[in-house]
């Protein structure tokens, strides 16, 4: 059972201009999305920059507004809803940023960094404060005098961790991770996702791992979605995906990752070439005029695809 | 120099001034491009490879860095030119496609007058002809209204057209070597692809040398001929593509494809290497610069002054620790070995 629900979310940005600075126009960064997430699961929004992925992370946390849809969080309505001590949503969901180094506090020794979420939501003495550090440091594999070092006195791989460790101070639920691993060179990488990885093992966290790396993607996820133009245009679990791919997109996505092998590069190379000549020819066929993919249809029971206009008009 | 030898580079060093003191960032690289060819050089940051690119070029800040090997082109040593002389080369016979294009573009010029910038300085076409030019070039990178984006300025256009343009810059003049630094980081994967394949057709089509450089191994895989592997300011394998992909022997090449995540394979753990890549001051200078990271490997193991050893033809390792090396299991499931070393 899911315990949390997205509905038709959707995030609209004003466009002003004209007199008086009106509202002119609406930029639909999110257009209805659906999702659900249950325990222990990790699930991957993969796309193209500027096809909002990053912002259905941010929307779903709160940091950005939401236009239209709603969250569910254990049956309660948290549309909306400002970001409170008091909230069980605030504390169980938590975020991982691109950028580890310009989303710690330069200014804060690590100890204070990583305090903060326990001194918003958990009420500790400063004994059991210090003792959840040093446990969280031992998580994510940090020696115990990082405590008091401040943020530039780490490697890149480092502060990721200290993100990380930032993150599950409070015993979250969901982590939403926003390109975790983009910044980072390939063994820092794997370090990253491995540490990820036995967390979700250990401690039942779900993941939202927003990312436009299919390889750590398909590495990480369960269940994968397809983003494209603040839609998806397929969802489905990782088997879907990757070998039984539906919409025209989804196939011209995969056919552009490059493999890591020179065996066969030719023939890839004459593939790829079709895929996007098939997807010049047949694109008016899975967006509307607008652009716009159209809405979701179940293919199985775990695989959703956009309706093409051919399937559009029998409905 | 044989003849199909386009650059030859002997025991290059490059440094940088720290408070006096110069630290190679490049330290005794030698290698050979042919013509007609991708060589790709692919390490991990700070390993030394862009370093590489600006030495060859020669663009790097003369009071702070420090050149010395040879660099020998079109039989000059580049490493010795005065900056009149490498202004002559630049853009005409070695030209250079950035990683970052929007920065790499002057955001108040038109896009046709860019490139024909190089056009003016290079050659003596006339006004009518340099135009016809820039129309020929754009159309040749695959933009398909060359007239309109010729007079567009470089925010009007997308990431994957940026990155055209700057190709179309690189080869207004035909260059005999371009050298593409991370070309197609900054850019979405099937933009990425674009790019790739209009880089292979284009070398098909003006026979140039290229040199590539990145760090990521899956567009090594799809466009390079031959790979040098780069650690800590030198070359620590050569091979040509397959070899190296299905036999790669350094440590730090096997670790390396250990962490990738792999499209295929369905592995719970990816590989760590152990450490740090040592910062420049702190290289250390003498010994196996990887055996810091992999200590589980008997320091007998190691060549006291590591050399590149030809192992098979073309196919080029450095030190001798290759031989003894064995992945050092993980206590969560272990590290799975992508290519078996038999």
């Amino acid at each position: 059972m899911s315990f949390m629900q997205i509905n038709d979310l959707k995030v609209h940005y004003p466009i002003r201009g004209g007199f008086f600075n009106r509202v002119i126009d609406q930029v639909h960064a999110v257009d209805g999305i659906t999702m659900e997430f249950e325990r222990g699961k990790a699930y991957g929004l993969v796309g193209e920059s500027g096809c909002g992925k990053s912002t259905t992370g941010k929307a779903i946390i709160g940091l950005e507004k939401i236009s239209g849809g709603s969250i569910f969080y254990e049956g309660e309505n948290v549309t909306n809803k400002r970001r409170s001590r008091k909230s069980a949503f605030s504390r169980d969901v938590q975020m991982i940023f691109q950028d580890a180094h310009s989303s710690l506090n330069p200014r804060k020794r690590v100890k204070d960094i990583i305090a903060e979420p326990i001194r918003n939501f958990l009420k500790l003495s400063p004994q059991e404060e210090e003792r959840k550090i040093s446990e969280l440091l031992d998580i994510v594999g940090m020696p115990d005098d990082a405590k008091f070092k401040y943020p530039h006195e780490f490697s890149g791989g480092q502060k990721q961790r200290l993100g990380i460790a930032r993150a599950i101070a409070t015993n979250p639920k969901l982590i939403i991770a926003d390109e975790p691993v983009s910044a980072l060179d390939l063994s820092v990488q794997a370090q990253v996702l491995n540490f990820m990885k036995d967390i979700q093992n250990e401690f039942g966290i779900s993941y939202l791992f927003i990312s436009h790396d299919l390889g750590v993607v398909k590495h990480m996820c369960d269940h994968i979605s397809i983003m494209y133009k603040g839609r998806f245009v397929e969802s489905g679990t990782k088997g879907d995906i990757y070998h039984n791919p539906q919409h025209i997109y989804t196939k011209r996505l995969l056919s552009a990752i490059p493999e890591v092998t020179p065996v066969g590069r030719e023939q890839r190379k004459r593939e790829r070439i079709q895929v996007e000549q098939h997807y010049q020819v047949e694109h008016k066929n899975y967006f509307d005029e607008n652009e716009r993919v159209f809405d979701l249809v179940p293919v199985s029971s775990t695989h959703f695809v956009a309706a093409t206009s051919q399937v559009k008009e029998v409905m | 120099m044989k003849t199909d030898e386009l650059l030859k580079i002997n025991d290059l060093h490059t440094g940088f001034r720290i408070k006096d003191t110069f630290y190679d960032a490049v330290d005794g690289v030698s290698l050979t491009l042919r013509k007609n060819e991708i060589l790709a050089i692919v390490g991990e940051s700070g390993c030394g490879k862009s370093t590489l690119a600006t030495s060859i070029i020669g663009l790097y800040d003369q009071n702070k860095t420090r050149v010395q090997g040879e660099i020998l082109f079109d039989q000059k040593n580049l490493a010795a030119l005065s900056e009149e002389e490498m202004n002559g080369i630049r853009g005409l016979q070695i030209s250079m496609i950035f990683q970052d294009p929007l920065s790499a573009l002057n955001p108040l010029m038109r896009i046709g007058e860019q490139i024909e910038e190089g056009l003016i300085y290079h050659t003596d076409l006339t006004s009518e002809a340099r135009q016809a030019r820039v129309l020929e070039l754009l159309k040749q990178v695959g933009i398909k209204n060359p007239e309109r984006v010729a007079r567009q300025f470089p925010h009007q256009l997308s990431g994957g057209m940026r990155q055209r343009v700057i190709i179309a810059i690189a080869i207004s003049c035909k260059p005999q070597i371009i050298i593409a630094d991370e070309p197609t980081t900054a850019l979405d994967v099937t933009i990425q692809a674009q790019i790739l394949d209009l880089l292979i057709d284009l070398q098909a089509e003006t026979e140039a040398g290229i040199i590539l450089i990145t760090h990521d191994l899956g567009v090594v895989a799809e466009v390079a001929d031959r790979v040098a592997v780069m650690y800590a300011g030198e070359i620590i394998e050569e091979a040509p593509v397959n070899e190296l992909f299905t036999n790669p022997k350094h440590p730090y090449t096997r670790s390396l494809f250990n962490s990738i995540p792999q499209m295929n394979s369905e592995s719970e753990r990816l590989n760590v290497i152990e450490g740090i890549v040592p910062s420049l001051m702190n290289l250390p200078r003498s010994g196996c610069r990887f055996s810091q990271r992999i200590p589980w490997i008997p320091k007998e193991a190691h060549e006291e002054h590591p050399a590149l050893h030809e192992i098979s033809p073309g196919h080029f390792v450095r030190c001798t620790c290759w031989k003894e090396f064995h992945f050092k299991t993980d206590k969560g499931g272990g590290t799975y070995e992508l290519h078996a070393n038999k």
